[in-house]
């Protein structure tokens, strides 16, 4: 008998313990996250937001622009993803050489940019890579090109100086993920490869990768995450130009929620293609990396 | 053969490092530059970093700024990690079924994007009257699911018969929390504190929907503003960026191991 009183009252504590983080998440998560969902079908007449039933959806499929923000977005995650896991990959397998001298120094060198806040690279990159900017001065002083290049103004430059930027602000974050998950990989299993006259390449795909692909899964499926919601870098180095060139996803919804003539409903049914090519994306990589 | 390829990379460590901390070096040598040398070229520190300091404490109001991001992050920051720890606590040391349930839902919304929720937030932050207030910042951040589930991992090590033991000393359910389960987690909240401390002071979207006046902007939206203008004074913002940059990277030195894991949210 008194044993039940007492899970009885354990289980008030229970909720007690959980009950402000619930009331702040029913709040701030659940309830917007609900309420988007009527509001994506709502469009504006009058000033007034009411049903408009698949309005919104028709239009998102005819908006070019929109399309060509997904297009974007995939660039860089197509492009910078890959590249910069690749990357880190590399780093971490060599700096995971116990008696490689600087040792240290180059892990804290490679990992100090993601000490930095999204704006603040970005607004540094900004500057680097404008007409007047170092990169431009140091690149025609060693003869390299003859006149400056307008990174920020040209469409094709202006990509590559957002993939740069995320490239230096992330892989070294990626790489430390690694670094922690090659520590477990027992140091007897590279001798033995060793002893079996495994060469470097043979290495890294028979055993580091393999062993590597819970960890790779997961910084897969971040930086898929991370890439789809870009904003703070197109919006402070190129404010997603020129010509919608890096404009993103998330960056074109907030344009239509708060810069252009607002209208929420459309700027909700749009984010929830993102919604869905997150959870499909996730989806597919955990399928693919599960294999 | 063997010291060509070490070299090698050696050589392919050191370019990377150098690409790494070059723009660090570039914004101290702006920041100490005026705009007119830095576009020449300047690569070497300069003496103008109090002049481009209250270059830019004229032209727009840094020290506001600065101190709206820190009331922001002073308030938040200790709230989220109270909040989140003890829903942690909550959900592993209090079992039953209709809570973890709860927790999956958490974790389920983990991955929804913020700009999913963004504007039916910005529409209910407006109706209760606090658009354009640091609290409309503080508030929306208070629960946090990653840093829930983090407490929650680093609960499982502490051993019930503690808790059990304490009970039987007559010990109250919130007195145990406080002065037994908390105590040896230190390391736990440092690496929580990083993680909040990080997200909050580099907070930029929401701030940037909710904070219109220019009285309450942040850091983060000072430095987009600023940066963005039609005149572009190299000086002016780059002593603003390596304002903006400094409490992180003074964070990072003095507490490197934890700063690391509390980034990557690991619990070791």
């Amino acid at each position: 008998m008194k044993k039940t009183q007492n899970t009885v009252n354990y289980n008030k504590y229970g909720w007690f313990f959980i009950s402000f983080a619930m009331l702040a998440f029913i709040l701030f998560t659940l309830y917007p996250m609900i309420e988007s969902l009527s509001l994506s079908f709502k469009v504006l007449r009058d000033g007034e937001y009411v049903f408009g039933g698949l309005t919104n959806i028709k239009r998102l499929l005819g908006d070019k622009i929109f399309h060509k923000t997904i297009g974007n977005t995939f660039l860089f995650l197509a492009v910078q993803a890959p590249l910069m896991l690749m990357l880190a990959l590399v780093y971490a397998t060599i700096l995971n050489a116990p008696k490689l001298r600087f040792r240290t120094f180059y892990r804290t060198a490679i990992f100090v940019p993601c000490v930095t806040s999204l704006v603040a690279y970005s607004v540094l990159f900004k500057l680097m890579f404008a007409n007047d900017g170092i990169i431009n001065y140091l690149l025609v002083n060693l003869h390299l090109i003859e006149a400056p290049i307008f990174f920020l103004n040209d469409p094709f430059w202006a990509r590559v100086v957002i993939i740069l930027a995320m490239t230096w602000r992330w892989t070294g974050y990626n790489m430390m993920f690694y670094l922690a998950a090659l520590q477990n990989i027992p140091a007897e299993t590279y001798e033995a490869a060793r002893v079996d006259g495994a060469n470097a390449v043979q290495t890294l795909f028979k055993i580091t990768i393999p062993q590597l692909k819970p960890i790779i899964l997961l910084t897969t499926i971040m930086t898929t995450n991370g890439t789809l919601q870009l904003f703070d870098e197109p919006m402070n180095i190129t404010g997603g130009g020129p010509a919608e060139m890096t404009t993103t996803m998330s960056q074109y919804i907030y344009n239509n929620a708060f810069v252009y003539a607002p209208n929420f409903g459309y700027s909700v049914s749009m984010s929830y293609v993102i919604v869905t090519l997150v959870a499909l994306l996730a989806f597919v990589q955990f399928k693919v990396g599960k294999d | 053969m063997r010291k060509i390829k070490l070299l090698l990379k050696h050589a392919f460590l050191m370019i990377s490092s150098l690409i790494c901390l070059f723009p660090f070096y570039w914004m101290v040598v702006g920041a100490t530059n005026l705009s007119k040398d830095i576009t020449k070229g300047t690569l070497w520190f300069g003496a103008e970093f109090m002049n481009n300091f209250r270059a830019v404490q004229e032209t727009a109001d840094i020290f506001q700024a600065v101190l709206n991001t820190a009331t922001i992050t002073i308030v938040q920051v200790p709230l989220a990690l109270l909040i989140c720890s003890m829903a942690g606590y909550g959900f592993e040391k209090y079992p039953s079924k209709t809570r973890n349930k709860l927790f999956n839902v958490f974790l389920l919304t983990m991955m929804i994007p913020f700009a999913a929720i963004m504007i039916p937030l910005f529409n209910f932050v407006f109706d209760v009257g606090l658009i354009d207030t640091k609290m409309s910042v503080i508030v929306a951040a208070l629960s946090n699911t990653f840093l829930i589930f983090f407490f929650r991992q680093s609960f499982k090590a502490l051993p019930n018969e503690m808790i059990e033991a304490a009970r039987i000393d007559g010990a109250s359910e919130i007195g145990i929390f406080f002065r037994i389960a908390m105590p040896p987690m230190k390391s736990t909240f440092a690496a929580g504190f990083i993680y909040a401390f990080m997200k909050e002071w580099n907070n930029y979207l929401w701030p940037l929907l909710t904070l219109q006046s220019s009285e309450n902007r942040t850091l983060t939206l000072f430095l987009s503003s600023i940066s963005s203008a039609y005149y572009v004074d190299y000086g002016q913002i780059l002593v603003s960026v390596v304002i903006a940059t400094l409490p992180t990277i003074l964070i990072f030195m003095t507490m490197q191991k934890h700063f690391v894991s509390g980034i990557l949210g690991a619990s070791k």
